[in-house]
């Protein structure tokens, strides 16, 4: 990739344009380091404590009190509110929601935009049209019925009230990728389909190895989004057993009290939180990164 | 976009080598590879939108059976001033949202694209975006906090008064577009550079030798170029904009007095707080119609999204 002349010429401008850069990244960043900060200040000096970059006696207590390793009289003796979160429980149940909707919402989508692309039947332009259209419709409109659907089958709690409205489709997965099935060549398919291939061993061995990259990044966005939806999530799966992350943060502010809200417990919380995110970003860092440009290219 | 790709297919499909036999026929194997998404649409998405529309002239407290009251949810809606204030909330997000936030992205894309490329950088840009919604609005609320926050630390040191940035009227609202657009700009800034990546890196060394200035080189190369992807970001932005939710029930829960109920909460308030179904099924196929003349009207913008460089 050729880049400009002068790259390296220390101009105003560039001094500028670099103080903005680092100006966005402390914005970025600097909450995060603040939630941490504040995690690791004992509740009760929070209020004479914040101040320095570091508190003046640094403990991990929060973060036992919100994994509850403590008694909640300990916890309340430490000025929290006693609430305690059952992190591993809660982590689970959102590994397992975001897993499953991200596997299979990726190869569904994948399937049906294949079929739009590439297969030809009758009514399939009109039925296409029809997928196009709900992208329009905004999501709470759906919500609703929906709800009440989950309800009238007594799926409120159960995984399979969690993932039903999303596992089986999103219209926009679908459209993303038939636009990539409408590029590969017809020739590839063409040469498997004389050797006796049929259809579907066509659209394993060929078609998806030579999509990996857009059906990564529907996968990654899908499992982004998927991993921090709160309305719905909480909506259905309310319960103990089935809680997700997100919506056990928030049942964590609502217990805390409005006046005096236990903020080194909610930052310790919060910041437990977003320990998944950064794996993410360590090990996924640049596929994120491209998957996410890639999705802006193709818009 | 659609139309010519299906069109430029049809034309691929009749291409004479394709061997005759296996031109028909494609219909039962598309069932098959069709039948998990026409499953979910049909009981996910139309499904639900029947009913929606069903509820919607109807009585309903989720607990007894749905009263048929015919336009009775409409008529109140028509004079229930909280519905108007929060589409007048929702507008005022988000337009106040979506430019900042653009104007924002564009800038550091551009700094991206022109100063420095790491990739270590765009990540870093990026993981606010990755950061929950719920945790953001907990930490911002605590960044914000009236007493204790660290701004008003920061504002008390600079010899300022105290803000209730979440608990003021006037500030509630910009005060959630600083949260929104925190999580949401790295994500922004990322599409525009992708789109810069697009346009022929030539281009700039042709400007940088004619003299021109980076200024310039920005409004007379970078923007105009950059069209469609903007015409893109921008009915991206907009869309997620109205969807405004998370934020609000974590942080300010409609308040301070109706200042930030945007269109969103208010559904969900009626139809889970109060067990209003009907009636917040009434209002969200308002807001059906109200997004339908945006499309519209985005529509008309996106003509404007073919590209140059085509």
């Amino acid at each position: 990739m050729s880049t400009p002349t002068d790259r390296r010429k220390v101009t105003p401008t560039r001094v500028l344009a670099w103080a903005f850069v680092v100006v966005a990244l402390v914005v970025s960043l600097f909450p995060l380091y603040w939630m941490l900060r504040t995690a690791i200040t004992p509740g009760r000096e929070l209020a004479g404590d914040n101040a320095g970059l570091l508190p003046n006696h640094p403990t991990l207590f929060n973060f036992e009190r919100v994994l509850g390793l403590v008694t909640r009289e300990e916890a309340r003796a430490a000025g929290g509110s006693g609430a305690h979160l059952d992190f591993f429980l809660y982590l689970r149940n959102s590994v397992v929601y975001t897993g499953l909707i991200t596997f299979l919402q990726t190869l569904f989508c994948a399937m049906a935009g294949y079929a739009f692309a590439r297969l030809r039947f009758r009514g399939r332009d009109l039925l296409f049209g029809l997928f196009v259209g709900a992208l329009m419709v905004p999501p709470i409109f759906t919500l609703l019925p929906n709800f009440a659907l989950v309800k009238e089958l007594d799926w409120i709690n159960t995984y399979q009230g969690l993932i039903a409205p999303s596992v089986l489709m999103t219209p926009f997965a679908v459209f993303f990728l038939r636009q990539f099935f409408l590029g590969i060549p017809r020739d590839v398919e063409e040469a498997a389909l004389i050797d006796g291939a049929g259809k579907w061993v066509i659209f394993w061995r060929i078609v998806l190895p030579i999509t990996k990259g857009p059906l990564l990044t529907v996968a990654l966005t899908t499992a982004v989004w998927t991993w921090n939806d709160y309305l719905w999530p909480q909506l259905v799966a309310p319960g103990e057993e089935t809680r997700v992350l997100t919506a056990a943060l928030g049942i964590f502010l609502k217990q805390s009290p409005n006046t005096a809200p236990d903020w080194t417990g909610l930052m310790a919380g919060s910041a437990l939180s977003v320990i998944p995110v950064l794996l993410l970003v360590i090990f996924f860092g640049r596929r994120l990164v491209d998957s996410i440009q890639f999705s802006g290219l193709k818009g | 976009m659609t139309a010519t790709a299906s069109s430029l297919e049809q034309t691929t499909t009749r291409r004479p080598q394709t061997p005759r036999r296996r031109r028909r026929g494609d219909g039962r194997i598309a069932i098959a590879f069709l039948a998990p998404v026409i499953v979910g649409f049909a009981v996910f998405y139309l499904y639900p939108a029947i009913r929606g529309t069903w509820f919607s002239l109807t009585d309903w407290n989720l607990l007894s059976e749905p009263k048929f009251v015919g336009l009775k949810n409409y008529a109140t809606l028509i004079h229930d001033p909280l519905f108007w204030n929060s589409l007048k909330v929702t507008g005022y997000y988000v337009v106040l949202s979506v430019a900042f936030q653009l104007l924002v992205g564009i800038v550091l894309a551009t700094l991206l694209h022109r100063v420095t490329r790491s990739l270590v950088i765009r990540s870093l840009l990026l993981v606010p975006w990755l950061v929950p919604n719920v945790t953001a609005g907990l930490l911002w609320m605590w960044l914000l906090d009236a007493n204790l926050g660290f701004f008003n630390h920061l504002l008390v040191s600079l010899g300022a008064d105290n803000q209730g940035f979440l608990t003021s009227p006037a500030l509630a609202m910009p005060s959630v577009v600083l949260i929104s657009s925190w999580s949401g700009v790295g994500y922004t800034a990322l599409l525009f550079y992708a789109g810069m990546l697009m346009i022929p890196s030539q281009l700039y060394e042709a400007a940088a030798i004619d003299g021109a200035s980076e200024l310039r080189t920005f409004f007379r190369i970078t923007l105009p170029l950059l069209r469609p992807i903007l015409a893109f970001v921008l009915v991206v932005s907009l869309i997620g904009a109205v969807q405004l939710f998370d934020t609000i029930a974590v942080t300010t829960k409609g308040g301070p007095v109706n200042a930030t109920r945007v269109i969103y909460f208010y559904i969900y308030e009626q139809a889970f707080t109060h067990f209003k179904m009907g009636y917040a099924s009434a209002l969200a196929l308002s807001l059906v119609l109200v997004l339908g003349v945006l499309t519209f009207l985005q529509m008309r913008l996106l003509r404007a999204s073919t590209s140059d460089l085509a």
